[in-house]
């Protein structure tokens, strides 16, 4: 991709407290449309970093462009092109979920008109005249959102949008953020859950200790590391001894309920398994991001 | 013009559905005016009642000029023990042509104003036995004087201090909380000035303000308190906003520098509590010793209140704006520059 298409370039950043390097020597870049996502446990320098280009802090060093312009100090013009949800849910006091919307729209000089709209795509229409503070947890989550939407941005920023949320309420806020990415924005968002942004994001940078680890699609980090399939199957419709014979298949080990073999040539051991009528309770794990995390940094990954 | 004016309406509604604000803004300043106004609404108007016995023309005299008020005995021993038990200031005793009066020492100012009296209209009654016309002649008539009845200062005090309490809470917790929630971080994120944001934050404390002022004086003008407004109230609007201004400049300060509500609340309490106490908000500061009358001075509050005063009740025109106009509006001047100095957009 060349950068005169790229709706953010990050050149070598960083960024110190004191002894304490936040953000220590970070590149990307952002493409028009793309959804990007920087992964990572707390701590990693993800807010730091997305504070950055936001516009909100300034570097120590590096160069930050948005859209062909830098966002610090504060720039009026590059602002309305862009839409940020902060890590609290910030809001004003006792408005409504209509009121909210309206009130920050406001400050981009935005029509009431637009509230409504995006109550819709973040599916809380029927919340419009709840105030902010009796709304669920994911409900305020998405209305932030919203409100981050509502000047119609070019690109939007979300920190952590899925962090203390259900597992409904994440799948919910998913289909949010799909339905954003459909209208053609661009998306930079940070999480420290690794399937989630595995499902979501076109390609992920995942940080560690401020710097970039592995900057790719998903799908490529997870090849790359040339991990084992495991195929699970129900206990008792092969014995262990039979699968280890298989061809293809590097391990086999069994629990009380289950057969596990591990594999890096999935399709003979799935085509035998088909022959033998042994599919029952099937399930085919590959490897995740979580795996990448492991291989990069040589530790499991904690959120 | 609309992103101030959906500000204005955002904040107001805020406002408005906030309960604990509304009560501090409003009930909290009026349970103080309507106690004090109902406490002090009798004080100095009692007349002073001594012991009694006998009569005669004297006494007739006096019980139809109203100064004094009697209570009769029928022997000279109860209505002297009556003295002594502390009950009743002084004692008159009649015996035909020959009065006398036992009076209690331990009030003196009041002992002298029954002796006083008495013996005015002994001398009266004297003067009136001899047939002369009197040589001296002497005529009493009523002046409106700088001493106010308890409702016309407290009203003024009460309306300043309210006005002062909304502005400096108001503007400290709304900052506080905005960087808490980092509703000031989504502001400095959108392409609208802070004067746009502030503006229409303090338009909303000017029209509480205003609010207050109609409220409190409304209240104290039921016949039950009796407030009299002089024909120059109108003068005390530019006084509320100027008010507004500088506490809410105040309230900036304290936010800047506090990290929690609590905190800020606790503050904003330390700054306003000692001072309306001695800018005379509960009772005329011109009753206070010297000293504190000078240290009063440094408080705008005092000067809003003087203001207030001059213009609420005392009917005095416009000349009397000069020296409080001045003191808010360069108390605003400083205090907002030494607030936006100390400004933090974030924790």
């Amino acid at each position: 991709m060349t950068e005169e298409r790229s709706a953010v370039v990050v050149r070598d950043v960083r960024k110190s407290y004191g002894e304490l390097k936040a953000v220590d020597g970070v590149s990307f870049t952002v493409a028009e449309g793309e959804f990007f996502g920087i992964l990572g446990p707390n701590g990693a320098g993800k807010t730091t970093t997305l504070e950055i280009v936001e516009g909100l802090r300034k570097p120590d060093s590096g160069e930050v462009r948005l859209l062909g312009e830098s966002p610090w100090p504060r720039n009026v013009k590059l602002l309305p092109r862009i839409g940020v949800q902060l890590q609290a849910t910030s809001f004003f006091d006792k408005l409504t979920a209509k009121e909210q919307l309206q009130t920050f729209g406001a400050l981009y000089g935005v029509s009431a008109g637009t509230a409504a709209d995006m109550l819709e795509l973040v599916g809380l229409a029927d919340k419009a005249n709840e105030q902010e503070n009796k709304l669920s947890g994911g409900q305020r989550q998405r209305l932030s959102i919203a409100c981050a939407l509502v000047h119609d941005p070019d690109i939007v920023f979300l920190d952590e949008p899925t962090a203390a949320l259900d597992p409904q309420a994440r799948r919910n806020l998913w289909d949010v953020l799909r339905a954003i990415k459909e209208r053609g924005k661009t998306i930079v968002y940070t999480t420290h859950y690794l399937d989630e942004a595995e499902i979501l994001c076109d390609r992920v940078a995942i940080m560690d200790t401020g710097r970039i680890l592995a900057l790719d699609r998903p799908a490529v980090l997870v090849r790359g590391l040339d991990a084992p399939t495991h195929v699970t199957l129900q206990k008792g419709g092969l014995s262990l001894v039979d699968a280890t014979a298989l061809d293809g298949v590097d391990e086999a080990h069994e629990d009380e309920v289950s057969l596990t073999l591990s594999t890096r040539r999935p399709a003979p051991v799935l085509s035998a398994l088909a022959e033998r009528g042994a599919l029952d309770g099937l399930q085919v794990r590959t490897a995740t991001l979580e795996d990448v995390f492991l291989n990069l940094t040589g530790r499991e990954y904690r959120a | 013009m609309t992103a101030f004016k959906t500000l204005s309406v955002a904040m107001l509604k805020g406002f408005v559905r906030d309960k604990a604000t509304l009560f501090f803004t409003f009930l909290f300043p009026l349970m103080f005016l309507v106690i004090f106004g109902l406490l002090l609404r009798d004080a100095g108007t009692d007349k002073t009642k001594i012991a009694l016995v006998g009569d005669g023309p004297v006494v007739s005299a006096l019980r139809d000029s109203g100064a004094l008020e009697f209570e009769s005995f029928g022997d000279e021993n109860s209505a002297v023990q009556k003295v002594k038990d502390g009950d009743l200031p002084a004692a008159l005793i009649v015996r035909g042509q020959q009065l006398d009066v036992r009076f209690a020492q331990s009030d003196q100012v009041q002992s002298a104003t029954v002796v006083g009296i008495i013996n005015g209209f002994v001398d009266k009654a004297n003067l009136a036995a001899t047939g002369q016309p009197p040589t001296f002649t002497f005529a009493a008539e009523k002046v409106e004087d700088a001493s106010l009845k308890p409702i016309q200062y407290l009203t003024p005090g009460i309306l300043s201090w309210g006005v002062a309490v909304s502005a400096v809470f108001g503007s400290a917790l709304t900052l506080v909380s905005w960087r808490r929630k980092q509703v000031l971080r989504r502001i400095r994120l959108a392409p609208i000035s802070t004067t746009s944001v502030l503006s229409s934050r303090i338009l909303v404390s000017a029209g509480v303000a205003i609010v207050q002022g109609a409220a409190f004086i409304g209240i104290a003008s039921l016949p039950v308190f009796g407030l009299q407004l002089s024909g120059s109230w109108w003068l005390a609007i530019p006084l509320l906003l100027l008010g507004t201004i500088a506490f809410f400049a105040l309230g900036m300060l304290v936010g800047a520098f506090a990290k929690t509500e609590e905190a800020a609340s606790a503050a904003a309490n330390i700054v306003v509590l000692p001072m309306a106490f001695l800018s005379g908000t509960f009772f005329p500061v011109d009753q206070a010793p010297a000293w504190l009358q000078a240290v009063s001075k440094v408080f705008p509050l005092r000067h809003m209140n003087d203001g207030m005063l001059d213009v609420l009740v005392r009917g005095k025109g416009i000349e009397a704006l000069a020296v409080p106009v001045a003191v808010l509006v360069g108390f605003s001047l400083v205090i907002g520059f030494i607030a936006s100095r100390v400004f933090k957009w974030e924790e």
